[in-house]
């Protein structure tokens, strides 16, 4: 990777590795008092190994002058590679805290190990730290590709990657010591939140001069989506993060809103982290992977039209329908329950094109599975979009909100959905990218199709099936019109349905373990150079990507 | 449609700006107007602040990730009412920052649990809650009864808050961490100030039940006896004493 790198970008890298290092070293000092320290030297750590990993490579000969010709890969390659470790400390965590709610006693009396702390461990590894990952490696590629040109960059790719798994590392370690801002999918402090911003903004920079060089004239439909994807979710990260920190030495900091404002704002952030980070990016992915892995265009180039700016429009209005008969006002649920509604019909574009752009292909759905990765995903996308749709119903919210069946849904979309189209994505691009015909063993790729499969329909069957009793205990009456359970009944007849959604969670995570162990021989195996040779900015555009460009 | 979009996406900067004013409208429709419109949240008269030993219990529920299984708010819906207590009112939680609705029930919902149990209880529930409760599966928390509650930077907590909108006086500020300790040493002369700055309903008690400085199980302990505990208002409406 750093090979890449001229003897004056090293040195560039090593100035700001040694100012990265002297904060953190005086972070450490000045919170001595304060668990904020831990993470000054967390910082200070990080940067001194960096600047190690660069000095011995130091007088490694420099990269050909010219470098134009071909695509930067090292950090999609790279990203990849962190994609599929947070896959598996965030499954495993998530599998954790799932055995927990059956055998509550296994916390150790520590307090790093209770479900509280653990499970924002669970939820940031994989949404960020996995989908993160993902995102940003498979966005490095598809836009190069996409608009036949090398990224605009070649320190900046490295910051954002590293930079962004620093910040995945600052979450998920602050969590265990306590520090948490107790915003869902938001929980990371104010210094946290600030690095992130630094880190996205070079982001949006990267991808924006990259398009702005593009040899295309039109940037192609799965280039709006991660557009959408990082400009919305840095707005979405600055305003909900809005925050008085107690001092510079302290963790602790006070979001500025409070109450029902503060409500509104978190469940626009956290609406929207499932609209712009799990559903646009995702979506971006597809739109890339899926026709070319099928080799046939997009199905319709209208319908992505239709389904990107209803999506772009529709879902920041659809939050409140998480506070439906809260203390917001009346006037906020309905708006919010009826684009959610709305939005549907963005939705099902997305989903429709995705699976009538297959028609053509079915056969290679099913001998191949990377293709029928992607379409399971389509799938699951269109499935709970459906459920999202009907559970943002004002009345029916009434029976699943604070339930399992939430859980269940956001599953549904997380492992059906996101994961899935993030494999189909990551066993297409490991071969392109190291040069290989194909996998090691397409088999394992099958193996992982079907554990994958049977994880979250085991996973999402338990949750409907204990959030829709819980929902039904809650208000059922008995005869003289009184609640007939009471919430510890409640809570023991989820127990069996606790321990299946936990063996769920072993079938996904086993998936996960041996697409690693795939992708590690893989890339241990020896490679082609003729395997790809056509994968440079000079080459004719993919005919599979014609449409919508 | 079809053709501006198509003029669009030849355009980098173009589609960015576009992205931009299109994803915005439904944030600033119905978020902006929540700070305007006087009805979003109902006047409380005798609405009050939290105590310097109860906010740091508030931090600790926050630290613990209490939240992600016990929701502080009860919908307008009768089984709620009847099970949890009148439903939350928007300014029972007009001074939290940040609010603590909550998303999910894997345990009970807490809006209305303070007077609910005795301290004694609490505590006893907190260091292993399957002693009282032997199907729960909350975590036990037993460090909490043996570490030292941090009071020293309690006045920058409630200075910081104040500069927020929540209303806490100077002298409330400067005695914060008097304020902390006296809340858990009633008869002293450092409880009687507590009751003086927060009003005599205040809770004055030796929460965890040990003498001597006060430990993080006595700041969660007020916390949750407080909850639901601010205003009179939302019983008040319903009908029934407070």
């Amino acid at each position: 990777m750093l090979s890449a790198l001229s003897t004056s970008q090293r040195q560039a890298a090593l100035v700001f590795l040694v100012l990265l290092a002297f904060v953190g070293l005086f972070v450490a000092g000045i919170g001595r008092d304060d668990p904020i320290a831990g993470h000054g030297w967390l910082v200070l750590a990080v940067s001194l190994l960096s600047i190690f990993a660069i000095l011995t490579r130091y007088y490694d000969p420099e990269p050909p002058a010219d470098r134009a010709g071909s695509y930067y890969d090292e950090p999609v390659k790279v990203g990849i590679i962190l994609a599929m470790i947070w896959a598996v400390v965030g499954m495993f965590v998530g599998d954790w805290v799932a055995w927990l709610l059956v055998y509550p006693e296994m916390t150790f009396a520590e307090p790093w190990a209770s479900f509280g702390r653990l499970r924002p461990v669970h939820t940031t590894a994989v949404i960020f730290g996995f989908g993160g990952n993902a995102l940003i490696a498979t966005s490095f590629y598809v836009v190069q590709r996409t608009s036949r040109v090398r990224l605009a960059g070649t320190l900046s790719p490295l910051f954002v990657l590293w930079g962004y798994n620093l910040f995945c590392v600052l979450a998920a370690t602050g969590y265990l010591w306590g520090i948490n801002q107790s915003k869902e999918y938001a929980e990371p402090e104010w210094y946290a939140d600030l690095w992130l911003v630094i880190v996205w903004v070079a982001y949006f920079v990267l991808y924006l001069r990259t398009l702005a060089r593009r040899q295309e004239p039109h940037i192609y439909v799965a280039n709006w989506y991660y557009l959408a994807f990082i400009l919305v979710v840095a707005v979405l990260h600055i305003v909900n993060g809005l925050a008085l920190p107690l001092s510079w030495a302290m963790a602790k900091s006070y979001p500025i809103f409070s109450g029902v404002q503060d409500a509104m704002t978190q469940w626009w952030y956290g609406h929207n982290a499932v609209a712009f980070f799990l559903t646009a990016g995702f979506l971006g992915m597809m739109y890339y992977y899926l026709p070319k892995r099928a080799g046939r265009p997009i199905f319709s180039y209208r319908l992505s039209i239709i389904s990107f700016w209803g999506i772009t429009f529709f879902y920041m209005w659809a939050g409140s329908h998480h506070l439906h008969y809260t203390a917001l006002p009346h006037w906020v649920q309905t708006l919010g329950m009826t684009f959610s509604l709305m939005l549907l019909i963005p939705s099902w574009a997305s989903a429709g094109n995705a699976l009538l752009t297959l028609n053509g292909a079915w056969h290679k759905v099913r001998d191949d599975a990377t293709l029928r990765f992607m379409m399971i995903a389509a799938v699951f996308y269109g499935l709970s979009t459906f459920e999202g749709s009907f559970m943002a119903i004002r009345s029916v919210n009434a029976l699943s909100h604070y339930t399992d069946w939430t859980v269940g849904h956001v599953h549904a979309g997380a492992l059906g959905w996101v994961a899935m189209i993030t494999f189909g994505a990551i066993y297409a691009s490991v071969p392109w990218l190291w040069k290989r015909k194909t996998m090691w063993s397409p088999a394992l790729v099958e193996a992982h199709f079907w554990l994958a499969l049977a994880g979250t329909l085991i996973y999402v069957f338990a949750m409907w099936n204990s959030g829709i009793i819980q929902g039904l205990m809650w208000r059922t009456y008995n005869e003289s019109g009184t609640l007939a359970y009471s919430f510890i009944q409640s809570l023991e007849a989820m127990r069996p349905y606790y321990f299946a959604r936990a063996i769920g969670g072993v079938f996904f995570l086993l998936g996960a373990l041996i697409g690693c162990y795939n992708i590690w021989m893989t890339i241990r195996a020896a490679g082609s150079a003729e395997a790809l040779r056509d994968d440079h900015p000079q080459s004719r555009p993919d005919p599979a990507l014609e449409m919508g460009r | 449609m079809f053709g501006l979009h198509y003029k669009l996406e030849t355009k980098a900067i173009a589609l960015v700006l576009a992205i931009i004013g299109v994803s915005s409208i439904g944030g600033l429709v119905e978020i902006a107007p929540l700070f305007t419109i006087d009805q979003t949240v109902e006047e409380a008269p005798d609405m009050r602040v939290l105590t310097p030993l109860e906010l740091a219990g508030r931090n600790i529920y926050i630290r613990e990730g209490c939240n992600s299984c016990h929701s502080q708010m009860i919908r307008t819906l009768r089984d709620e009412v009847e099970r949890y207590g009148p439903y939350s009112r928007a300014v029972e939680s007009q001074y939290d920052h940040p609010m603590l609705w909550g998303s999910k029930r894997t345990g009970p919902d807490l809006a209305r649990l303070g007077d609910k149990y005795s301290d004694a209880w609490h505590a006893a529930h907190l260091f292993n809650p399957r002693d009282l409760v032997p199907q729960s599966v909350m975590p036990a928390y037993p460090w909490l009864a043996r570490t030292q509650l941090r009071t020293d930077d309690l006045p920058l907590h409630l200075e910081r808050l104040s500069t927020l909108g929540v209303p806490y006086t100077q002298a409330m500020i400067e005695n914060a961490a008097a304020d902390a300790a006296g809340q858990a040493a009633p008869n002293t002369e450092r409880a009687w100030g507590v009751a003086e700055r927060y009003g005599e309903a205040t809770n004055v008690r030796d929460f965890d039940g040990a003498q001597g400085a006060p430990t993080e199980m006595d700041a969660l302990v007020a916390y949750l006896q407080m909850l639901g505990r601010q205003t009179a208002i939302a019983h008040a409406q319903a009908g029934d004493a407070p």
